[in-house]
């Protein structure tokens, strides 16, 4: 029994629960709950007015059998009643009740937000924290409209009590986090970041929440933050452990502070400010020695909570990504906790070393641990640590160690849990892919796979092997001959059989010539399986064996009989069925020269992005490996598919590519260079369609280059933009990466992300030669008042590019107030000899600062009347290139920045879309509507501002949006 | 973090608490399923799983398993340290805490839950003033019904487990 029972109990609902645990069935329990509910009721409904405690009582009764998981559709009113009690127990059960149970569009929420404010405004501050805890517990937007501007105005005034400020704080957090458009920030804001000075440790705590969230979204508003932080950490750092009374945490001074601090500094870019920085590395570095330091008690808890700050101390120095020496230190500790005895420490050091080892700083430090991942793979009797070692292998992978690390991951497999197998399967392709150097390599990896797991393979991984054999030409007769070797085994999995038929019959011919392995063996091998495989693998083979006529000859007669028997040929399957009655016609009536021409080898495949990268982003599994990270690490291999270079070039080209990594390296899978030998890539995914417009645009930029190249002028000084700059800067109006230069030399690369008023660019220059560039220099620059508007900033990059590699620059944007110039990015270089110099616009435009703006119909139509006058209005009339498809419009003015709002425009014909454009100076709000005319083909567009300013771009990039927001 | 879930080995949830806003049904999908999965771990194994888009941090004190979700820029080891702070709260206040003091006192359970954490962030990670602001409220009560301490007549013998001391195991 409980050994106490504080405050005042309420006897009538500890007998109920004991009845309640006393009942021996499911059965009986209902029964004594519904009697009770029929009791409650009736005491609700009678005549007697109830006293305040037996009203509590039957509340807290309802609320038990809530929770015991039954429904509740009375008392809430009762509850409400209760609110309004000065008894603070009555009162205090009446806020959970409504805590637990109102849900926020009840009808009550109105005299619920009466009784609320009634606390507020008692000054009492208990009643006042029982409320705010009310309003952060249910956090509704009728709430949120209802105290929004109050709560604030509580946290900064002077005469708040500590404890009131703590529950005020966490309560607006909670208001921000569900209706972020009610709090307005204003001069109180100010005010908040100040609370990191404030003596009670307390309210720091629950007030640096607040301030991370809020700098999140507003990080200009709040970067005076960061010093503050800074000062604070180091105090607590260097205290003792006695130094901060309770808030010490078995003698970790205040762990959760701690904790919070590091973590709002990870909003930030590290400090500018030398001094604060210093300061700053110092707090790190004593938090790194600390671990090192025997420790002060042997309770677990002493050890998590000294951990939990050296993990987010090392979480910042990752984030920084900027200190070689932080970095390294922090993979030496790492290290240590992979082999200690704790699970947890274990798990997370391999969690935090994945990320880790993307930095090109601390990759190689990673990698020295590999042995020791291997073996956490191979011995850990938890899933999700070994799940962690799997994704670590993953990270840490390179061309060095790919081939081990991949033989690792498939001898893993053998054995690994079913629950992580789909996964491996995906990771083991993509590396096997990412980092091929013989391609031999790449296809016995992807057999092994289906032979090791092959119900794991999914449709994805033995599509891509297929599309790689059949556009690398110097893999082909290898391909052949192992997939036969692999089809001998007794029992092979059905995907290695699909495999199996789909190579052999484009390319058995190449191993025809071994009479093991005559065209005849091939077949009898295939049809020997064919009678144990689904239909769909049916149906591919029944294609393999036309393709095999068309091959040899010889095995006409063989093939034809297997057609016409009745297993085939009155199949009840209508799709083998008609399968084998058309190529038994074909192959009887079409002359050889026919049979050549239909069934012709495949032609290469277009390049996209890797089906099984883009199957691994969607499961998104549980991954340290996140999307970006792995795009990012792709560029450092290079691509297996020769499909680009083979259209557009020569076959000698891409053989030579076979054994040096393919010079340019595939950017989100974008290419520039549309295969063009290929058919033109049907029906993809929307997405992909938009991005891939850069297809047909490109390649008259690459026949320009040919003039480009030898009409440059060997000066040093910068050489005028390109005149097609213009075009490709109109390309990434709606879209942030792709290609924004190729020529014969030169590739280049970009990515790019913005928030806010900040943007960062990452450009990569690939030396597409076998030739070092020599000299190499970028140079970024903002012409004219463009100086004033924006602010980039970058690092220089190395002088030497290798030929056929690949290097990174990344400009750090800050966009200061509007703009309509591009920066311009001039490189310089040497190659053989002659100084090659070319400038290009960087796409950095004003949209690209949009957030986007949810708004109802009401709204926008009220701001639009609003924005009346000229200057806040743009009307553009424009005609469409192309048909104007919903879909393809939605996407560009998704591209664009916008929110796309539905349901806003009466005519469902035309789109809205609002936005704020957000700079260091100002943020100012845009309405579009597009309107688009189907038998004129053209569109109207109208911008309206909220500003009296005349943004004169917003105009121009109207104008973009004409060529580009295509098919206008 | 966004939600904190108590329950028992036979897998009766004791206590729920809901920092972002889920209809009834998904609640208890989730409980549902997260209970099946943290009951189905061995006990040398790793206090982290992660489960759908969250990671799901637990202990076990006793009869009775503590289970966080928080989210992926979340720290797991504070997090396993609030969860030991509210443990020793609770042990505090009702003086070596059992799953059957929570079981009775359930509205206690969510009162000294409320002054720790708020929305799901640390609002107050003193022990002492926890307590103190718990301890003015019962002081604020009017009329302590010393009756309440006479529950022996409505105990359940055979409890063992669920009176076993949380700090005990």
């Amino acid at each position: 029994m409980p050994a106490v029972s504080k405050g005042d109990g309420m006897r009538g609902l500890a007998v109920f629960i004991s009845d309640i645990r006393n009942c021996k069935s499911k059965e009986a329990e209902i029964k004594r709950i519904n009697k009770e509910l029929a009791n409650i009721r009736s005491k609700f409904k009678g005549d007697k007015a109830l006293d305040g405690y037996s009203k509590k009582k039957y509340v807290c009764k309802l609320l038990f059998i809530f929770l015991l998981g039954h429904d509740i559709d009375f008392g809430h009113m009762e509850a409400v009643n209760l609110l309004s009690s000065n008894k603070y127990t009555e009162k205090q059960i009446g806020y959970l009740f409504i805590s637990v149970l109102v849900n926020s569009n009840s009808e009550l929420i109105r005299l619920i937000n009466n009784a609320i404010k009634n606390d507020l405004s008692s000054r009492n501050p208990t009643f006042m924290c029982l409320a705010l805890h009310c309003i952060a517990n249910v956090g509704s937007r009728e709430m949120a409209e209802a105290f929004a501007s109050e709560i604030p105005r509580i946290l900064v005034a002077g005469d708040t009590m500590d404890s009131v400020k703590q529950s005020a704080a966490l309560c607006l957090l909670r208001l921000y986090k569900t209706s972020p458009d009610l709090v307005l920030m204003g001069e109180w804001t100010s005010r908040v970041v100040h609370l990191l000075n404030d003596q009670h440790m307390g309210v720091v705590t629950a007030a640096i929440s607040l301030i991370t969230c809020l700098s999140q979204k507003n990080p200009d508003e709040f970067k005076t933050c960061v010093s503050l932080a800074v000062s604070r950490l180091s105090r607590i750092v260097s205290s003792a452990s006695t130094d901060l009374q309770d808030y010490t945490y078995y003698f970790v001074p205040a762990p959760w502070l701690s904790c919070k601090l590091l973590r709002l500094l990870q909003c930030y870019p590290p400090p500018e400010d030398g001094a604060v920085k210093g300061r700053l590395v110092e707090c790190l570095e004593t938090i790194l020695n600390k671990a090192q330091e025997p420790p002060k008690s042997k309770k677990v808890q002493h050890s998590n909570a000294k951990n939990a700050i050296l993990f987010e101390a090392i979480s910042l120095i990752i984030h920084y990504d900027s200190e070689p020496n932080l970095l390294v230190r922090a993979c030496n500790q790492l290290g240590q906790f992979l082999q200690h005895r704790e699970t947890n420490l274990r798990y997370l050091a391999l969690e935090s070393m994945c990320t880790l080892a993307s930095s090109e700083f601390s990759h190689e430090a990673v990698k020295t641990h590999i042995e020791t991942v291997i073996n956490a793979l191979k011995t850990e009797r938890d899933v999700s640590v070994r799940q962690r070692a799997a994704d670590l292998l993953y990270a840490m992978c390179d061309r060095s160690n790919a081939k081990q690390i991949v033989a690792e991951m498939l001898s893993y497999l053998e054995t690994a849990d079913y629950s992580i197998r789909e996964e491996m399967v995906l990771k083991v392709a993509i590396l096997a892919e990412k980092y091929a150097v013989d391609y031999s390599w790449y296809v016995d990896t992807i057999l092994n796979l289906i032979r090791i797991a092959g119900d794991y393979v999914s449709e994805e991984v033995w599509y891509r092997v297929i599309q790689i054999v059949i556009n690398r030409d110097d893999v082909q007769g290898y391909a052949a001959k192992t997939v036969f070797e692999a089809l001998q085994a007794p029992a092979c999995h059905e995907n290695m059989v699909k495999v199996g038929g789909y190579i052999l019959g484009e390319f058995g011919n190449l191993i025809a010539g071994d009479p093991r392995s005559s065209p005849l063996v091939q077949f009898n091998l295939l049809h020997s399986k064919f009678h144990l495989c689904s239909v769909p693998t049916r149906a591919l083979l029944l294609s393999a064996y036309i393709k095999f006529i068309n091959l040899f000859p010889e095995t006409k007669a063989t093939i034809q009989e297997v057609l016409r028997c009745d297993s085939q040929i009155r199949n009840s399957d209508v799709e083998l069925q008609q399968r084998a009655v058309e190529y038994l016609k074909l192959s009887s009536i079409a002359s050889t020269d026919v049979l050549a021409t239909v069934l012709e080898e495949m032609p290469p495949f277009p390049e996209r992005e890797s089906s099984i990268l883009a199957k691994l982003k969607k499961k998104k599994g549980p991954g340290a490996v996140s999307v970006t990270e792995l795009e990012d690490s792709k560029r450092e291999g290079g691509e297996l598919n020769g499909g680009g270079d083979r259209g557009q070039d020569t076959a000698t080209m891409a053989a030579s590519n076979a054994s040096t990594p393919s010079p340019s390296a595939d950017l989100l899978g974008i290419r520039s260079t549309a295969p063009l030998g290929a058919a033109p890539a049907s029906a993809g995914s929307l997405l992909v369609d938009v991005f891939s417009e850069a297809g047909p645009t490109a390649p008259s930029a690459a026949v320009n280059d040919d003039g480009f190249l030898s009409s440059a002028p060997p000066s040093e000084d910068p050489a005028p933009p390109l005149s097609e700059a213009d075009d490709l800067l109109n390309k990434f109006v709606c879209k942030n990466n792709g290609v924004l230069f190729e020529n014969q030399l030169l590739q280049i690369g970009i990515k790019s992300e913005y928030r806010q008023n900040l943007g960062r660019m990452y450009l990569f220059y690939g030396n597409k030669t076998s030739v070092q560039f020599a000299s190499f220099t970028t140079t970024v620059s903002c012409p004219g008042e463009l100086q004033s508007q924006l602010n980039v900033q970058t690092k220089p990059v190395e002088p030497l590019v290798e030929g056929g590699a690949q290097i990174q620059q990344v400009l750090n944007i800050e966009c200061l107030t509007d703009f309509s110039d591009a920066p311009l990015l001039n490189i310089k270089f040497r190659y053989g000899g002659a100084l090659q110099n070319l400038t290009l616009k960087l796409p950095v435009t004003i949209n690209k600062f949009f957030q986007p703006t949810e708004m109802t119909s009401h709204d926008f139509f009220q701001r639009w009347k609003q924005l009346s006058q000229p200057q806040q209005e743009a009307q553009k009339i424009f005609k469409a290139n192309n048909s104007m498809d919903t879909e393809v419009l939605k996407a560009k003015l998704l591209g664009l920045g916008t929110a796309l709002l539905d349901n806003v425009d009466p005519n469902p014909e035309n789109y809205v879309c609002a936005g704020v454009i957000q700079t260091k100076s100002q943020q100012v709000g845009c309405l579009l509507r597009l309107e688009p005319n189907a038998q004129a083909q053209v569109q109207h567009t109208d911008s309206p501002e909220r500003v009296s300013h005349n943004y004169s771009s917003i105009p121009n990039f109207l104008h973009y949006l004409s060529p580009y927001s295509v098919n206008i | 973090m966004q939600f904190m879930l108590l329950f028992s080995r036979q897998g009766k949830l004791r206590l729920q608490k809901w920092y972002v806003p889920l209809c009834d049904k998904e609640k208890k999908k989730i409980t549902r399923e997260l209970v099946q999965t943290v009951l189905a771990r061995k006990p040398k194994m790793c206090s982290f799983l992660e489960w759908r888009d969250l990671k799901i941090v637990y202990k076990r004190y006793a009869s009775l398993y503590f289970c966080c979700a928080i989210e992926d820029q979340d720290n797991e080891l504070i997090t396993l340290e609030i969860i030991h702070r509210y443990v020793e709260l609770l042990d505090k206040y009702f003086g070596s805490v059992c799953e059957l003091d929570i079981i009775f006192n359930f509205e206690k359970a969510y009162f000294i839950l409320d002054e720790f954490l708020l929305g799901g962030e640390a609002q107050e990670t003193s022990k002492k003033n926890v307590l103190k602001a718990i301890e003015q409220a019962d002081l604020l009560q009017e009329n302590i019904d010393f009756q309440m301490r006479l529950f022996a007549g409505v105990m359940v013998p055979n409890m063992v487990s669920e009176s076993s001391g949380l700090f005990q195991n």
